[in-house]
């Protein structure tokens, strides 16, 4: 028993050591900037500072908009999962992985690969302007970081909800029928709450990004439209001031943290749920 | 404290990965070393070759893409740099906190016999003494334009307001080259300290949002060469290439109100080892073969003055560009270092705008 445990701990000794080195110590870097003042004390000025209302608006924007599409995430996805659980068959994998394939791209690449789709002259409208029809504005719009945030994220919302979904065993849902629920009535009452921590997973994994990003809202919002990981990319580049950089980055990291408890509260609760089917 | 831990951390996985290569530079230490620290793609490579070869010094060249990320380096001493090619403000700044060290101008017969004494009073205005710099680069913040799209001649700053181009028009994404053309149009000094005037261009800027298309650094290049906008705040030493990129654009250097005359300039840090190499190195960059080989890579205006009569040639109708008259720079200001809270004003000033 005790030999186990010391091979066990042994194993874990890269991850111990990669956790520590790369994620423990910059956590804390973050921490110890945001907190001291100039002579190296402990100060809340920073967070403070955070409190102005330029912060706050960039905050809200990039929650707002972080928000709003893993929404438009999950209504792209959902259908998608639904129709996927249908046909198992090697289709159903094709799609799937078409869906992937944005992963498969550098997401800078794809964000620039947009810029040049929405631009004034770009390729919408271009073929607008063939069909003699006016000329749309998308970019440098929040609607166009919207567009960026769906198209780079949504894999993150397909893969949870697809494995959520995918392991609903069907007689599940035929018992649903035989008992007379209509398809309504069976989407609303089992696969919902079914493929619920899918849902949370995926949309945690869409959110956290969305809200943090810098890139897209650089390339697709002409840095007109200023989100917080743009604010935090300037405060540590541009204006060299770190202590208020990392200030921000702690008022995101309690956003999400939030949404990880979330997620770790629903997961919980359905594997207690599981458990005590299992039992009864 | 804390800090120099985490650097001694630093240091140490450096030094694990580093392994066996330790050994290999620790012969480099020797005499005949240089460490320089200038902006990537900023040097010829063919003129470091050349230097190696004439000198027998090894250089050893490290980049950085702003001088915002220079500086802490130099700052907190991680690295003995021996020369280092920072902007006016910049240098300003390090002048003012005392890493830099004087000149040996005896030992810099090039630079005094080629540099434009002009560019040297220009650099009076961040190195008061005029001690510590040796001008390298220079040029201004002008508007480019595209002839096609903007049917009327451009002099003055007040066109990046005009209703007609909304959406159109393309500001530079920093805080200083943003602020700097509103408080021009009003008639305010570049280095202001005076919270009403900052705030007065601010207002400015906001009000001018609505007509801008975006605001960038490199990307208003592109945009401007794919005749994506039509008008566009850039560096002077992109006109060249940009203009040959696209012939319908044309450059305006100095909009009437007054605009920013940047220097970059080769100074040596305090805690260089290799003091003598450095003077070499900077001397060596101001021979005129040498300079216009830098020149005619880069594209950047340069103050040596030896420079115009071996590469006009090459230049053609674009030398007026390279080589701009007297009339652009004379009694234009540059930027000098306002101190940390000013810094932090101007910072919150552009946010402001920038969220707006």
């Amino acid at each position: 028993m005790n030999e186990r445990l010391s091979s066990q701990r042994f194993l874990a000794l890269p991850f111990g050591l990669w956790a520590v080195l790369f994620i423990v110590l910059p956590l804390f870097f973050v921490l110890w900037n945001g907190l001291k003042d100039v002579d190296g004390g402990f100060t809340l000025v920073h967070l403070q500072t955070v409190l102005q209302w330029e912060y706050l608006k960039a905050l809200g924007l990039s929650v707002e908009l972080a928000l709003i599409s893993t929404f438009i995430c999950l209504v792209l996805a959902y259908p998608l999962c639904l129709i996927l659980r249908e046909r198992k068959e090697s289709r159903g994998l094709l799609v799937f992985l078409l869906f992937l394939l944005p992963l498969w791209m550098n997401s800078l690449l794809t964000t620039m690969a947009w810029q040049t789709i929405l631009e004034k002259h770009g390729l919408i409208n271009m073929f607008l302007q063939l069909l003699g029809l006016p000329e749309v504005h998308i970019i440098n719009t929040p609607l166009a970081i919207i567009i960026g945030m769906v198209y780079n994220f949504l894999p993150y919302m397909v893969l949870p909800l697809y494995v959520a979904i995918n392991r609903i065993d069907n007689s599940i849902i035929e018992a649903a029928r035989d008992l007379g629920a209509n398809p309504y009535q069976t989407f609303r009452r089992v696969l919902l709450p079914l493929s619920m921590p899918g849902i949370v997973s995926g949309s945690t994994m869409v959110f956290i990004p969305a809200l943090t990003t810098f890139v897209i809202s650089a390339l697709l919002g002409g840095n007109k439209v200023l989100l917080v990981g743009n604010i935090i990319e300037q405060e540590f580049t541009a204006a060299y001031d770190w202590q208020l950089g990392s200030a921000l980055s702690m008022v995101l990291m309690v956003f999400i943290i939030l949404n990880i408890l979330l997620e770790a509260f629903t997961d919980n609760g359905e594997t207690a749920r599981q458990t005590k089917k299992g039992r009864a | 404290m804390m800090k120099k831990l985490l650097l001694t951390l630093l240091l140490m996985s450096t030094f694990l990965m580093s392994g066996c290569d330790m050994f290999a530079e620790e012969e480099d230490e020797g005499a005949d070393v240089l460490y320089v620290y200038s902006w990537g793609d900023y040097l010829s490579e063919d003129v470091i070759k050349q230097f190696e070869e004439e000198t027998g010094i090894k250089v050893v060249l490290d980049e950085y893409d702003t001088n915002e990320s220079m500086y802490p380096r130099i700052a907190e001493g991680a690295e003995a740099y021996d020369v280092l090619c920072p902007s006016d403000y910049m240098i300003n700044k390090l002048i003012h906190n005392d890493l830099l060290q004087p000149l040996d101008f005896a030992q810099l017969p090039n630079a005094r016999a080629n540099i434009d004494q002009d560019f040297f009073d220009q650099s009076r205005a961040f190195d008061k003494e005029g001690k510590y710099t040796v001008p390298y680069c220079w040029g201004t913040v002008g508007i480019m334009y595209n002839t096609k799209l903007v049917n009327e001649p451009v002099d003055s700053w007040k066109i990046l307001w005009d209703e007609k181009y909304k959406d159109n028009i393309l500001m530079q994404d920093s805080a200083r080259d943003a602020i700097m053309v509103p408080l021009r149009i009003l008639g305010y000094s570049m280095n202001t300290t005076n919270e009403d005037e900052l705030k007065a261009a601010r207002d400015m800027l906001i009000q001018q949002k609505p007509l801008v298309q975006a605001y960038g650094v490199d990307d208003i290049r592109d945009k401007l060469s794919s005749g994506e906008a039509a008008l566009g705040v850039i560096f002077s030493g992109e006109a060249i290439n940009l203009m040959k990129s696209n012939p319908d654009l044309r450059f305006q250097p100095a909009p009437k109100e007054g605009t920013n005359v940047w220097i970059d300039g080769w100074v040596i840090p305090k805690n260089a080892r290799h003091v003598e190499n450095a003077h070499k190195f900077i001397d060596f960059m101001c021979r005129p073969d040498i300079a216009a080989a830098n020149f005619e890579e880069l594209g950047y205006s340069t103050p040596n003055t030896a420079v115009r009569e071996l590469v006009e040639e090459d230049l053609g109708e674009y030398v007026d560009t390279a080589f701009p008259p007297e009339t652009v720079y004379k009694g234009q200001e540059s930027y000098s270092y306002l101190g940390e809270a000013l810094d932090k004003l101007y910072t919150k000033l552009w946010l402001q705008v920038k969220v707006n």
